[in-house]
């Protein structure tokens, strides 16, 4: 079984955001990256097919050279080879484009992506791939086997789950539940010194229009002061919540 | 021309969701001079959409369509939208809309803006305000396609009630067995129960109540609220609630109308999941927790004092109110 991870580069979740250009582009100043967390729990099950199914796990991002230490980290962890589409992604349409295009020439059974990248968080990648290649697709997919060419998927819906089946190929866009928070694996010394050794392919972009862009960014406006109750008079609470706040 | 929504519904009947995807779309129709069609699937009784200024329902109903497939339900959407000629399409954020969409924008050449937060600022270029970086910021995205689809973020424009009533229609897209390759198997639901998803109220517990046999509380603050439960990510890691209710940035997203946070701290991850919400109220017991900057509302105490107090005078509360 041929598996493809997508991988997100995003910054830290403890990243403090801010603009630069007048609020036109995304600062990067100081930021960390990391691998986007929906697409770590879906390397690492990758990692338990490689293990328990003998998969060979492509890791790819769409992205310019600086996305380079966030593949070797997923090399690290234990992806056998990485491509990277050198491109500045201007959309998720864009970048389900360049990624269709990997998924056709790498003939992959299976394509594991996230349900959402925490940067954009268009949501959109994984599906828009699914219908540009024409494979199965299940989202917010928590659970996923794969026997022979039929792969069995849990999949979180609206106040409970859903088990879904279907044949391969099969693009997920995965999250939590796909292998639980304790099964993340953080990279060795070893696992880092042949991420070095490993395959890191650089393949050149589609040429494309993009359907959307960014125009300009904005902060959400500062958060007033709370207003603070004592324990003794929760009645206070109740009445700003009902005439105040009107909630309740 | 139309502009095309597709009403969400659940069990033959239409979620809220739906009459605020309506109301934005008369909205966006006074500007555009469009007029409003909502596609329904399997809704018997859709004459209140009316009542949020829809002009025309097509109403498709068809056993195949039981079950809920992003797939098909973007295949009838398409269809719906190409026969009314729609170059705008309109949809909610659930978490079904959010798999049909991606597959319906490709299959219309549209261009996809999701979790938008308010009407256009412009129509041509057309340009909206949607969120970005897990709610810590927003960005106002262009789309340049002919054919442009917006996933409306929940509780971002609430109702409006407009005059009127729709005319209805059958409508019966003809659907391929390739939408069905994805089969459901079986489906686990809790019924009778809010779903976070869907609730007004959401009281969320944290690491500070100690153990899962302390919930209780929480449960009935969440019931006289009727309001769904949720917990911070180390309360589900440690199994003291199922997954599923692990909110926050890694988890589900919240846009209530209020969020009430017990023993929370407000880490940053936690923040992110749940600021889409209106109204947060904090419950802790260290007044520096960092949770009460982003909080609307706050009280400094023990939680095992504070809830079930806030419990009985809430219970003579909605006795007063009811
Ligand atoms: C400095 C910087 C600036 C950027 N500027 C922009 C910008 O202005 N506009 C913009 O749209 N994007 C920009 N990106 C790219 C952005 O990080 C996303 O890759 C891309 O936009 C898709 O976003 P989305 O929210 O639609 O993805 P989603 O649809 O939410 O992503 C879902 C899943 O798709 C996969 N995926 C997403 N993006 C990639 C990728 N690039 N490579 C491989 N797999 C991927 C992942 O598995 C992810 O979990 C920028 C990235 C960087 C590092
Ligand atoms: C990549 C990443 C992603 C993450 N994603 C998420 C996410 O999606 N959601 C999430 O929630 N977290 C997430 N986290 C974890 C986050 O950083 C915090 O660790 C977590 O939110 C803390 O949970 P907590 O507030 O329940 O616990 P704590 O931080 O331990 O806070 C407990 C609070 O309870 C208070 N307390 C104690 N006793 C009482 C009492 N008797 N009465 C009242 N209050 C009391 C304390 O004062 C304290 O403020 C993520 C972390 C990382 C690194």
């Amino acid at each position: 079984m041929k598996i493809l991870v997508c991988i997100s580069h995003v910054p830290d979740t403890t990243s403090k955001i801010n603009f630069a250009d007048g609020d036109t582009r995304f600062d990067t100043n100081g930021v960390q990256f990391v691998i986007n967390p929906n697409d770590e729990f879906g390397l690492t099950r990758a990692m338990w097919f490689k293990e328990k199914q003998g998969a060979a796990v492509t890791v790819v991002n769409i992205g310019g050279p600086e996305t380079e230490p966030t593949l070797r980290k997923a090399l690290a962890i234990g992806a056998d080879e990485a491509i990277r589409v050198n491109a500045q992604p201007t959309d998720g349409f864009f970048v389900a484009t360049q990624l269709a295009k990997v998924v056709q020439d790498g003939g992959y059974d299976l394509v594991i992506a996230g349900r959402e990248s925490i940067d954009y968080n268009g949501g959109m990648v994984p599906g828009m791939l699914a219908s540009l290649t024409g494979a199965n697709f299940v989202n917010t997919c928590i659970g996923l086997e794969i026997e022979g060419s039929e792969a069995s998927a849990i999949r979180e819906i609206d106040g409970g789950k859903e088990t879904v089946k279907c044949s391969l190929p099969l693009i997920i866009g995965g999250q939590k539940g796909l292998v639980e928070e304790s099964d993340l694996r953080i990279p060795n010394m070893r696992g880092i010194m042949m991420a070095r050794q490993k395959k890191l392919t650089v393949l050149e972009p589609e040429d494309l229009q993009s359907r959307t862009s960014v125009v300009k960014f904005e902060k959400p406006a500062p958060k007033g002061e709370v207003k603070l109750v004592s324990p003794d008079n929760l009645d206070e609470l109740i009445r700003m919540l009902h005439n105040e706040a009107k909630v309740i | 021309m139309s502009i095309l929504i597709y009403t969400e519904s659940e069990e033959g009947k239409l979620k809220k969701t739906a009459f605020e995807i309506a109301s934005y779309a008369r909205a966006l129709a006074g500007q555009t001079g469009d007029t409003v069609t909502a596609v329904a699937v399997n809704v018997d009784n859709t004459s209140e959409l009316g009542n949020y200024g829809v002009d025309k329902v097509l109403k498709v109903s068809d056993e195949k369509l039981s079950r809920f497939n992003a797939r098909a339900y973007a295949d009838v959407i398409k269809q719906a939208a190409e026969k009314e000629g729609a170059k705008m399409v309109i949809i909610s954020s659930s978490a079904n809309d959010k798999y049909l969409a991606p597959i319906l924008a490709v299959n219309l050449q549209a261009g996809y803006a999701s979790n938008v937060v308010a009407l256009p600022e412009s129509t041509d270029p057309f340009r909206v305000k949607r969120t970005a970086f897990t709610n810590k910021a927003f960005n106002i995205t262009e789309i340049s396609t002919d054919v442009k689809l917006i996933g409306l973020s929940k509780n971002s424009f609430g109702l409006k009630e407009a005059e009127g009533s729709a005319s209805e229609e059958a409508f019966a897209p003809s659907l391929d067995d390739k939408d069905f390759a994805v089969r459901t198997e079986s489906v686990d639901k809790t019924t009778g129960k809010v779903t976070i998803a869907d609730a007004e109220i959401v009281v969320s517990g944290g690491r500070g109540l100690k153990g899962p046999e302390n919930w209780g509380m929480i449960e009935e603050l969440a019931d006289v609220l009727g309001a769904a439960t949720a917990c911070s990510k180390p309360v589900s890691d440690m199994g003291w609630r199922p997954h599923s209710e692990h909110v926050g940035q890694t988890g589900k997203p919240v846009a209530a109308n209020l969020y009430v946070a017990v023993g929370i701290s407000g880490a940053i991850q936690h923040l992110a999941g749940i600021n889409a919400s209106k109204v947060k109220v904090v419950i802790n017991s260290d007044p520096e927790a960092p949770f009460f900057k982003a909080a609307d509302y706050g009280v400094v105490g023990d939680a095992f004092e504070v809830v079930p107090a806030l419990v009985e005078k809430l219970k003579e509360f909605k006795a007063q109110n009811s």
